[in-house]
């Protein structure tokens, strides 16, 4: 058997590269759970407040925060819960416990997903230049996420505050490569 | 590029989105009971209008949800978007 | 250090700041603030190029983006680039500039004497000439791109950085002249959100030609106070040196910002050279001004014959005089201005006027100023090679059919034309407007608006640079309005004092005494060398539509867009059939506005962001044993692991001896996952696969087969029950994305009553399968022994438990048909997971292997490979599969379409295996045909074609897959396949598509 259990992200050893005004660092292994259930069906809404401290999110593209978990909207019917660092197999079961009995789906993609943290004033300069998404502060602020592509890679953007900070979502699978274009797009704000 | 006006999330560009075809083509409750040729007719054929199109889209870059938008095929103007289940709206050139 | 016709003082450019450049070699000198074109002319060159066709001499028309003739080859080596407008190219230290389509030189061309035969090269030659035969196509076209090439491509890698930028706004402002300004300043102090471009090095416009006055301040100093307060506003953008290249569907526009082009430095590798914007506008104002028309007289190519606005830009903006002895030709006022200027500057002036007795304040003033008018007359040659040397003028009739009486012969150097002025409507027309015909103007101007869009000054037909600030003004609170802002301080529209204008009489074609093509040329399309005589002949030889004109001549097609030639073209072919202007319409524009080159539209997407590379968590282990990769969609999967001194062959053959005699792993990582979940989950699954589901054992696993509705194989892979309403679907790697779609289509769109919630989990897992008759051996070793038992995990099943220490799923599943494994841990724990395995397995000589000997292991088994065997028109029963498909479940998707009377077919391409019969090494190759019956020469019946084939080291032999028409009923039957190299087709024998285990025991074990 081997010896230690490593558990790896494949941006170990990347941390704060960047322009000074666009730095980025990854928050590799925050506890991520998908939900899915009808936000019509008040017992459902409960039932995820009770577990989570804050009811899922009604209003497209926004974010719900209690303490230390963020519950993230992703379609009417589809939310990410994010908590801490190793708690995913806590919220699971406490989901599962007060969900128990309703048609709902809670699935651990903690290790789907890595999240990439932009931070600093020319953030959003490094985004345009290959997102989508309107996210100037009158459109798109602090308490928002969005589902979208950027270079390429499908993301889930949430922006934190107005420096502005953004948590990036991304597929492991297409974390080197984006945390690659991130870094060669805050050349230039140096 | 299209700009769509997503029931759920609002407008996003095009690049979001893919598009499915024609909308409003129930399939066959009972497959059976219909002869070939209706049963191609649901499969293969599609109408090919001038003027106000029904057509599925899906925000697969976004929320992943399917809808429904009538465009006009001779000025690409999106008349109306609408969510699945919902009963086409009435939309003039 | 000489430009001597630099003006003393005055112009734009910042004499602080000398520039040295070369053209063609020579060392020249100007200033910070000229652009190319300006320092040519301040130092008295005016040769610059050779034409298209004809290879006559050309010099600089105009002093903007319109520019035609003055193209030239910019920087030298992998930067160089060609056909760059000089008008439009900024002056930097050490710059280099080649004139093009010469040799040896400039002054003296071998491929002059075109213009020699110039009557042997009318409209549509190359057509008529080089059409037959036609397969001569090919080296007819080298000789003539030799003879005509635009300047030369680069040949190295471009080592410059280029960017992509999206961004959104409310108000987009096309220009920055009066009207652009006046627009940006009322949208912006409305607090919306403004982009405000123009694609000089400043914003000014028109203003910073002129010698006007604009709120009793010279126009330039009004215009830095307006850009003090733009440039104070938070939400404004101001672009300059920006093109707005494309306006597309809902207000897309896309806008080419020259960032570093302007400046000597070279790549840093992160500044980039050329910025390329997509913009979504909520509204947009058009102020793109005007273009001024060329007249068309005979040798109105030579150069010193100048656009009568660009003299005065060159005089005033640029403080260069391009010439001492002027002859101004004209139909309108608006020429007098640049005869005053140049009078202004030193120069003598006379004007020529196909008017009778002119009249307008313009008029007026030059006559107070002693210039000569000549009036009702017209210029009917212009004498000179490589420059102006005086013109001949007669008197011109009064519907200026014709001309009369004895010529008259000026010297001059510079002649300045002015036949009116086109408003610049092409972005307009993108958004698709309709336009119409000003007969006042003789000129198109906007009509009716389709985008979200308001044109605004001279590009909206209105001259007077009152009605421009006054427009600009209106356009942009309409526009903030619109994209939703309250407008509180409106600007008021400055006060302007100008002259009053006469009107102009058109005049498409200056008669020369002669018939046209005699004695000289008279050039429309000055960059494709299409002449007025082209046009002539064109509509001789029965062409009616305005754009067979365009293509037959090829006029309006050259780099410029035919921006200063289309409606003189249009307006003489228009004439020709005797009808109005807009009876014979007008061609489209189409983007691009600006020549845009492939290095601003692909951006940054080159090199390793061309497209993302999806890794593994066990890629960097891939990389460290030397694996090489396949791409598979984007994924990077390894091939096989070369050991050194192996070629592929012996790799791939190492490796699938390993999996079936001792063990071998793969990464599996790749495959799709998805977690269904639901009380119709199971009912779900038997309306999406051909097979049946509601009783499928807690915990067991069950391979399936999706069809589209027309009942062909799209998707296949593993499905196992985690629990009473929830399963784990996999799916091919490449398929991942569309099928959770297509099980997304069904829910949302047909199904939606039922309780089904479908969510993707491919990359919440790392997945290592370990086959092999030594896999219980090496996976055992790493748990519980036992409980990976036939009795506690069989065939076909799966179960939870830690593997080294990792809480796993191993499922029990095979695709190479020997007892395999598949171990499915978090992600993040991936590599350990391998590098656990692999160390485990050492003792039994584990291999790991790759997508190729994954492909031989699985032919070996006769398994298919969705879109290798299948292609879209295969069913289930082609493959042979008839196994999967319930006969008793009722309905599911495809299932109907069984019954089509094609698809029910029993000749149909079925699956069947091949073995070469001659040589048993010979490897056939992927897609060849077949045919029963070999025939000398094409066309032979194809009864089918080879789907895979490879070489068995465990049959000892090639083997390969095929479809065969009624295949099954073939059996033992001899084809042929033909090689597309040619030689002996390949005998082949049709067998049964299972080469190895045809009993399948070993899997089993």
């Amino acid at each position: 058997m081997a010896d230690v259990v490593t558990e790896m992200s494949p941006l170990d050893g990347r941390a704060g590269s960047g322009a000074d005004t666009a730095v980025i660092v990854e928050h590799p292994h925050l506890s991520k759970i998908n939900l899915r259930g009808d936000s019509g069906d008040q017992a459902f809404m409960d039932a995820v407040a009770d577990a989570v401290g804050a009811a899922p999110p009604v209003e497209a593209n926004t974010v719900m925060t209690a303490g230390k978990h963020s519950i993230l909207w992703l379609s009417p019917d589809e939310w990410l819960v994010v908590t801490p660092e190793g708690k995913q197999g806590d919220m699971e079961v406490a989901l599962a416990g007060t969900l128990e009995g309703q048609h709902v789906s809670i699935v651990d993609g903690t290790d789907a997903r890595t999240t990439i943290r932009l931070h600093g004033a020319d953030s959003r300069n490094v985004l345009m230049k290959g997102c989508p998404l309107d996210l100037h502060p009158r459109i798109f602020g602090p308490g928002q996420c969005a589902q979208s592509i950027l270079a390429k890679a499908d993301v889930l953007i949430h922006q934190l505050d107005d420096t502005p900070t953004y948590d990036i979502y991304v597929l492991y699978s297409f974390s080197r490569y984006l945390w690659d274009w991130l870094a060669d797009a805050a050349k230039g704000f140096s | 590029m299209f700009l769509i006006d997503c029931p759920y999330c609002g407008p996003r560009q095009q690049t979001e989105f893919h598009c499915h075809g024609e909308a409003h083509i129930a399939r066959p409750k009972d497959p059976d009971a219909i002869s070939d040729v209706e049963w191609a007719d649901y499969l293969f054929n599609r109408s090919n209008t001038k003027g106000v199109f029904y057509e599925r889209w899906v925000h697969n870059h976004g929320c992943r949800r399917w809808f429904n938008l009538a465009r006009d095929t001779v000025s690409d103007r999106i008349l109306a978007v609408y969510r699945m289940g919902e009963k086409p709206p009435r939309v003039k050139k | 250090m000489t430009q001597k016709f630099r003006l003393a003082e005055g112009g734009r450019i910042n004499r602080d700041h000398p520039v040295q450049f070369q053209f063609d070699g020579a060392t020249l000198h100007g200033y910070e603030g000229d652009t190319l074109a300006s320092a040519l002319l301040a130092n008295g060159v005016h040769l610059v190029g050779r034409s298209f066709k004809y290879h006559r001499p050309r010099g600089i028309l105009s002093a903007g983006a319109e520019e035609s003739n003055a193209l030239v080859q910019l920087r030298e080596g992998p930067r160089t680039e060609p056909n760059m407008r000089s008008t439009m190219v900024a002056l930097f230290d050490g710059l280099k500039a080649e004139s093009q389509n010469r040799w040896p030189s400039l002054s003296f061309d071998v491929w002059s004497v075109n213009n020699l035969f110039s009557r042997f090269l009318p409209a549509g030659f190359y057509y008529k000439t080089f059409m037959w035969p036609a397969s001569f196509w090919m080296t007819y076209e080298k000789v003539i791109r030799n003879a005509a090439g635009l300047g030369k491509g680069p040949l190295g890698r471009d080592p410059d950085r280029y960017e992509h930028r999206n961004q959104w706004c409310d108000v987009l402002v096309a220009g920055g002249g009066p009207a652009g300004l006046m627009a940006a300043l009322a949208a912006g102090r409305a607090g919306a959100r403004v982009i405000l471009v123009d694609e000089q090095s400043e914003m000014g416009g028109s203003l910073l030609s002129g010698t006007g006055e604009v709120d009793g301040k010279p126009a330039a100093d009004w215009v830095a106070e307006i850009m003090d307060e733009l440039r104070s506003m938070e939400e404004v953008t101001i672009l300059p040196r920006t093109s707005v290249s494309g306006y597309y569907d809902y207000n897309f526009l896309t806008l080419l910002e020259r960032v570093t082009d302007h400046l000597d430095d070279e790549p840093d590798g992160k500044t980039p050279r050329q910025r390329f914007w997509q913009v979504r506008a909520k509204q947009v104002v058009l102020a793109t001004g005007a273009i001024e028309r060329p007249l068309t007289f005979l040798n109105n190519d030579r150069p010193g014959v100048m656009l009568a606005g660009a003299v005065r830009t060159y005089v005033n903006r640029y403080a260069v005089l391009p010439g001492l002895k002027a002859v101004i030709f004209t139909n309108n006022d608006s020429a007098y201005d640049t005869a005053l200027d140049l009078r202004r500057a030193g120069a003598s002036a006379t004007v020529v006027d196909v008017r009778k007795a002119p009249r307008g304040a313009l008029v007026e003033a030059a006559r107070a100023a002693g210039i000569d008018i000549m009036d009702g007359k017209a210029i009917v040659k212009v004498n000179g090679g490589k420059r102006v040397t005086g013109v001949l003028i007669r008197e011109l009739s009064e519907d200026g059919k014709t001309v009369t009486g004895g010529s008259q012969s000026i010297g001059c150097d510079l002649v300045a034309m002015s036949g009116g002025w086109n408003p610049t409507v092409h972005l307009f027309s993108q958004s698709r407007g309709k336009l119409r015909f000003d007969e006042s103007l003789a000129a198109f101007v906007p009509d009716k608006s389709f985008a979200d869009e308001r044109s605004a000054g001279a590009c909206n037909g209105s001259m007077k640079l009152l009605d421009c600030l006054t427009e600009g003004l209106k356009a942009g609170l309409a526009a903030a309005r619109d994209a939703g802002f309250n407008v509180r301080k409106a600007p008021t529209a400055p006060k302007v004092d100008e002259a009053e204008e006469g009107g102009i009489m058109p005049i498409w074609v200056v008669p020369s005494g002669k018939r046209l093509g005699q004695g000289g040329k008279h050039f429309i399309d000055f960059q494709n060398d299409v002449t007025a005589a082209d046009v002539s002949l064109s509509h001789r030889e029965g062409y009616v539509s305005v754009e067979h004109l365009k293509r037959y001549t090829t006029m309006g097609m050259g780099t410029d867009q035919g921006k200063t030639s289309n409606v003189n073209a249009l307006a003489i072919m228009a004439d020709l059939q005797g009808v109005s202007v807009p009876e014979a319409g007008i061609t489209t524009f189409r983007p691009p506005w600006a020549l845009t080159g492939f290095g601003a539209i692909a951006g940054r997407n080159v090199g390793e962001f061309m497209d993302p590379a999806r890794l593994t968590a066990m890629h960097d282990w891939h990389v460290e044993h030397g694996a090489k990769f396949e791409d598979v969609g984007q994924w990077k999967r390894p091939w096989y692991y070369p050991k050194p001194g192996e070629s592929m062959a012996d790799a791939v053959n190492r490796e699938t001896l390993a999996a079936r005699s001792a063990v071998a792993m793969v990464d599996a990582s790749t495959l799709g996952k998805i977690d269904i979940q639901g009380p119709d989950a199971a009912e779900f699954l038997n309306r999406i696969y051909t097979n049946a589901w509601l009783k499928l054992p807690l915990g067991s696993c069950r391979y399936g087969l999706m069809l589209h509705e027309d009942g062909m194989v799209f998707d296949d892979g593993v499905t196992t029950r985690l629990a009473e309403n929830r399963f784990l679907m996999t799916t091919t790697t490449g398929g991942a994305a569309n099928v959770l779609t297509w099980l997304e289509e069904w829910l949302q769109t047909e199904w939606p009553e039922m309780k089904v919630y479908c969510t993707s989990v491919t990359e919440q897992w790392a997945t290592v399968s370990v086959s092999g008759p030594y896999a219980r051996h090496v996976v055992g070793s790493l748990t519980d022994y036992d409980k990976l038992g036939p009795k506690d995990l069989p065939f076909m099943t799966m179960a939870e438990m830690d593997i080294a220490g990792i809480p796993a799923r191993v499922y029990r599943i095979s695709f190479t048909g020997e007892l395999a494994f598949e171990v499915n841990v978090p992600r993040r724990q991936g590599l350990a997971l391998w590098r656990a395995i692999w160390e485990a397995g050492q003792k039994y000589g584990i291999t790991p292997y790759g997508t190729e000997a994954m492909h031989v292991l699985r032919a070996e088994k006769g398994f298919i490979i969705v879109g290798q065997e299948t292609d879209g028109t295969v069913t289930p029963m082609d493959m042979g599969m008839d196994w999967i498909v319930s006969k008793k479940k009722g309905d599911f998707i495809g299932r109907r379409s069984f019954a089509r009377e094609d698809t029910a077919r029993d000749d149909r391409k079925q699956l069947v295996g091949l073995y070469t019969e001659d040589d048993p090494h010979h490897v056939l190759v992927e897609g060849q045909q077949l045919v029963a019956e070999v025939k000398p020469t094409p066309p032979m019946k194809m009864v089918g074609h080879v789907t895979s084939a490879y070489f068995s080291s465990n049959v000892g032999r090639s083997i390969a897959l095929a479809v065969v028409e009624g295949g099954r009923e073939r059996m033992g039957e001899t084809l042929y396949a033909p090689r597309l190299e040619g030689g002996r087709p390949v005998k082949v024998t049709i067998t049964d598509p299972v080469f190895f285990d045809k009993e399948g025991v070993r899997a089993r074990g």
